[in-house]
């Protein structure tokens, strides 16, 4: 009856399916699961808007061209954290490290052909970005932390690249049962390339051990980066992440929470950043598929110049998880007449004793609060700086140690300052 | 409180059949030929007697519609419905067109007598009180069957017929609105309706006039193996005022039936049009077997400066809805709303919503919308809120709670918020919950069963929408609520 819709391929998916067709073999390891990661790309190809959950991210239309490969390159200029132990990465590839007790890593490919299996993060999550990294990826690391004992990483990335180029790291991290782990994730990267990033982050967290995760996107302002949070939660588990994005153009950030065991929690949380024609999607699927847990989302999102963000947050409540407990927030505020911002908070639920709850709220800066402080004899930039830092500051005043919250809230600042400079 | 006594009463006489509308009447009908094609549009055009234009507009949402793909997108699962297998055109023998209710057939009469709706001036006058009074359009599958208080109407300068006569008798009207909020273009099931469909009201209300009754609609389905296709057309001009409500119901039948309405609402400066719906098609039986498929547009276009589009929906009915009565804020300083119960037992599948469309400057709308889901059905809300680059000021308020009964249903909330102008303020809120255990507790104690009291804790939970249902709707929709929950307790 009506005529079926041939979808063509885009240059960037033919390219992919060269590219994978060329490397296949030279990938190191987990054989097996890059050929059904790539077999889905291949059968669904890019996400356009037309798929649901890439509505306000039609990757098809964003990502014309599949760039090269990154070259090794020396490693670049990249913040440094007080009392942490350090593992650098240039262009997604491994420098080596700080060793800290309790610790180990092992490169990505020595993990592979060991058998160790990627994916396990998603739960009964798919995606395509993650599929595509997962057939791709040979760079990163596998970091264990054995059981009950306490560690401070940080994972500095820097992205040094002269021409536009595809970076596809993957780090796995394992909690042993009772470990702690205070894991800083920075990203920062060349200005002016088209680089496109595509990384996954999988955290798997054994009993009872407590993650804090905090992902900082100072990437390029022509990148394009895919980023992934991929975690499961075994019994008791808690687990703390939260990306602060500045940087780079088109970003989308997804985070996917597996609750595998009982009485796990988990918190989620971002600050994003927007001027000029950035775009940002920050999409989440938590999946409760065990009764008794707990889950809690908080977003602020501050759009400026023509710049678009996103949110796409989705709380799933499998049957008989009984007694989940489930609360959402996104919030934006738009501070220039051409940004935009688009909300999708969606709850799906097939138990019946939960408690659940969404909100979501977009708007301009109050007039009456900004009045309040210009009376008080504050130009106006500089009232807009403290209210957008107190609206950020919800989210940033979560992180527990106070030396990295005074940092990401000195970047805050200093993105209002630059503004008010700017205006 | 009379009204929760008799909600209680309602349930305690129901008996294990609940679906009190399932009857079929024995009525002879002239159908179409199985199948769609050029020709069935050519022969519902015919059969109507239609000009020219129309039969062009027909055939070309048809071609339009082979091109176009069915939606999937909507969180429902059903077979692959057969469009080939449907009759598109089915009436009731003998009357075409009667000129008084005495050449209606009486089988007809009897009918609409025991789905509860008086088509008989004179026994409405008798029996209620003059301002009370509602008029009804009764359409009987695909065709309206009488129109009632027509003359009263015309003295106000309202036109309140079927849309295949105000296609002869007002064929400006209807040629400069048809088709104008939703076009044939907008969607596969709008496409659809638009090359077939068969009758439904139109209203149009002059400037300036306040409609002295409500106005109404009863639809119902009743030949085997039809489709039915109406289309209202409701236009209020400038500084007028109506009010309109809509109720369906269809015979139990085996096989699932398709209903694809359209209805098209518009709005121009400071007029205010308030559309009520108790939707109560047959639902299927228990392991989900037949009912009726509800994919339906509904649309009202504010055009005009400080007009006003309330929408107001208790959904109970259907195996299936997809459902999203919208507005669209064009004009300055116009506001829509949006007021929904919808509640799922059995094996039912609800996707419905709204979508709040702000275009012009300071536009408001809100939104409340309340989903129940009982036995293994699943029930979405999915809502749309934007705002366009130039929607200064707009503001939305959104209030979507949902509540679950049993453990084999889901509720699921999926809203989109858009906004493009930064002094455009959204707000939106979200629940899900169960019956709580106190509350049950608390009414048990005071002697109530449990049924009983779920249908008391339900009522509380949806008053706020009921309240904005018209008085005589108000009442039947909380009987069918406490209804529709029969047997979702224990």
């Amino acid at each position: 009856m009506a005529n079926p819709v041939v979808i063509m391929r885009t240059p960037a998916e033919t390219a992919f399916i060269e590219r994978f067709a060329a490397e296949k073999a030279a990938l190191p390891g987990a054989a097996e699961a890059r050929a059904e990661a790539f077999a889905r790309f291949e059968a669904r190809g890019l996400p356009s808007k037309r798929i649901e959950s890439y509505h306000y991210t039609d990757l098809r239309n964003l990502m014309r061209a599949m760039a090269p490969a990154a070259k090794d390159a020396v490693a670049g200029e990249t913040m440094a954290l007080d009392g942490f132990a350090r593992h650098g990465f240039s262009n997604g590839r491994w420098q080596g490290g700080d060793s800290s007790a309790g610790v180990t890593v092992e490169p990505l490919a020595d993990a592979y052909r060991a058998g160790s299996r990627p994916g396990l993060g998603m739960g009964q999550a798919s995606d395509i970005i993650v599929d595509l990294n997962t057939a791709f990826a040979r760079d990163g690391v596998v970091i264990r932390v054995a059981a009950g004992r306490h560690a401070k990483l940080h994972l500095a990335f820097s992205e040094n690249v002269a021409a536009a180029a595809s970076i596809l790291p993957r780090v796995i991290v394992e909690a042993g049962e009772g470990a702690s782990l205070l894991l800083v994730s920075t990203h920062e990267g060349t200005d002016g390339i088209a680089y496109q990033v595509n990384e996954v982050l999988e955290l798997r967290l054994g009993r009872q051990a407590k993650v804090e995760h905090i992902r900082l996107n100072r990437s390029g302002d022509k990148a394009m980066v895919l980023s992934n949070v991929a975690a499961t939660l075994a019994e008791e588990a808690e687990l703390q992440t939260m990306q602060i994005a500045l940087g780079g153009e088109v970003c989308r950030h997804q985070v996917f929470v597996t609750y595998q065991g009982e009485n796990a929690k988990a918190a989620i949380r971002g600050a994003t950043l927007l001027k000029g024609n950035q775009h940002h999607d920050s999409t989440l699927v938590v999946d409760h598929a065990v009764p008794h847990g707990e889950s809690r989302e908080l977003f602020r999102t501050v759009v400026d110049g023509s710049a678009q963000g996103v949110f796409q947050g989705k709380i799933i409540v499998r049957p008989h998880a009984q007694k989940t407990d489930g609360q959402m927030a996104s919030n934006a505020l738009l501070l220039s007449d051409d940004a935009g911002m688009s909300n999708k908070p969606e709850l799906e639920i097939f138990a019946d004793d939960v408690v659940c709850a969404h909100g979501a709220t977009c708007g301009a800066l109050d007039e009456n609060q900004l009045f309040y402080l210009q009376a008080r004899g504050l130009p106006r930039r500089i009232a807009e700086a403290l209210l957008v830092e107190a609206f950020v500051g919800e989210v940033l005043d979560t992180v527990s140690e106070e030396a990295l919250r005074e940092i990401l809230a000195g970047l805050v600042s200093g993105w209002m300052w630059e503004r008010s400079v700017a205006g | 409180m009379p009204a929760v006594k008799e909600t209680v009463e309602t349930v305690r006489k129901i008996d294990v059949d609940q679906y009190k509308y399932g009857f079929v009447t024995e009525i002879e009908s002239e159908l179409a030929p199985k199948g769609l094609d050029e020709d069935i549009v050519r022969f519902i055009s015919a059969k109507k007697n239609e000009p020219e234009w129309l039969l062009e507009w027909r055939l070309d949402a048809f071609r339009r519609w082979l091109t176009m793909q069915e939606p999937t997108w909507a969180r429902v699962h059903y077979p692959k419905i057969d469009f080939q297998d449907l009759h598109y055109y089915a009436a009731p023998k003998k009357t075409p067109g009667p000129k008084s209710l005495d050449e209606v057939d009486p089988e007809l009469l009897r009918t609409y007598e025991k789905l509860g709706i008086p088509l008989r001036e004179r026994e409405i006058l008798a029996g209620v009180e003059p301002q009370n009074r509602v008029a009804v359009d009764a359409v009987f599958d695909s065709v309206s069957v009488v129109t009632t208080f027509k003359e009263e109407l015309a003295k106000a300068g309202v036109i309140f017929c079927a849309i295949s006569e105000a296609v002869h008798t007002h064929p400006e009207l209807v040629r400069q609105y048809l088709g104008t909020v939703v076009p044939t273009t907008d969607n596969f099931y709008a496409t659809l309706n638009s090359a077939v469909f068969s009758d439904g009201s139109f209203v149009y209300i002059p400037p300036g006039v306040k409609c002295p009754m409500e106005l109404s609609t009863y639809f119902r389905i009743n030949e085997q193996k039809t489709g039915q296709f109406e289309r209202t057309l409701i236009i209020a001009d400038k500084g007028s005022y109506v009010s309109y409500l809509e109720g369906c119901t269809a015979p139990k039948r085996d096989e699932a039936q398709l209903h694809a309405a359209v209805v098209e609402l518009i709005a121009l400066d400071d007029a205010e049009i308030k559309y009520s719906t108790v939707q109560n098609w047959y639902p299927g039986d228990k392991d989900g077997k037949g009912g009726i498929y509800n994919f339906v547009t509904k649309r009202g276009d504010c055009r005009g400066a400080r007009s006003k589009i309330s929408w107001t929906q208790v959904e109970t009915g259907s195996a299936i809805t997809w459902k999203y009565p919208s507005c669209i804020l064009r004009g300055e300083g116009s506001s829509g709303e949006f007021y929904s119960i919808a509640i799922s037992n059995g094996m039912q599948q609800v996707d419905s919503g709204t979508k709040m469309i702000h275009l012009g400057k300071n536009t408001t709308s809100k939104i409340l919308a309340k989903g129940i889901a009982a036995g293994r059905s699943d029930n979405t809300y999915r809502g749309q809120v934007s705002a366009h680059r130039k929607a200064t000021g707009a503001r939305n308020f959104t209030n979507c709670d949902s509540l679950l009964i049993g453990q084999q249903c889901g509720a699921h909330t999926i809203p989109y918020i858009e906004s493009k102008n930064s002094s455009a303020v959204f707000e939106h809120e979200a629940t899900t919950s169960k019956i709580a255990e106190d509350q049950l507790f608390y009414c048990m104690q005071r002697g109530l069963d449990e049924e009983e009291a779920v249908a008391l804790i339900v009522n509380g939970f949806v008053k706020e929408v009921l309240q904005q249902l018209p008085m005589e709707f108000a009442v039947e929709a909380q009987k069918l609520i406490a209804v529709s929950l029969e047997g979702s307790v224990g």
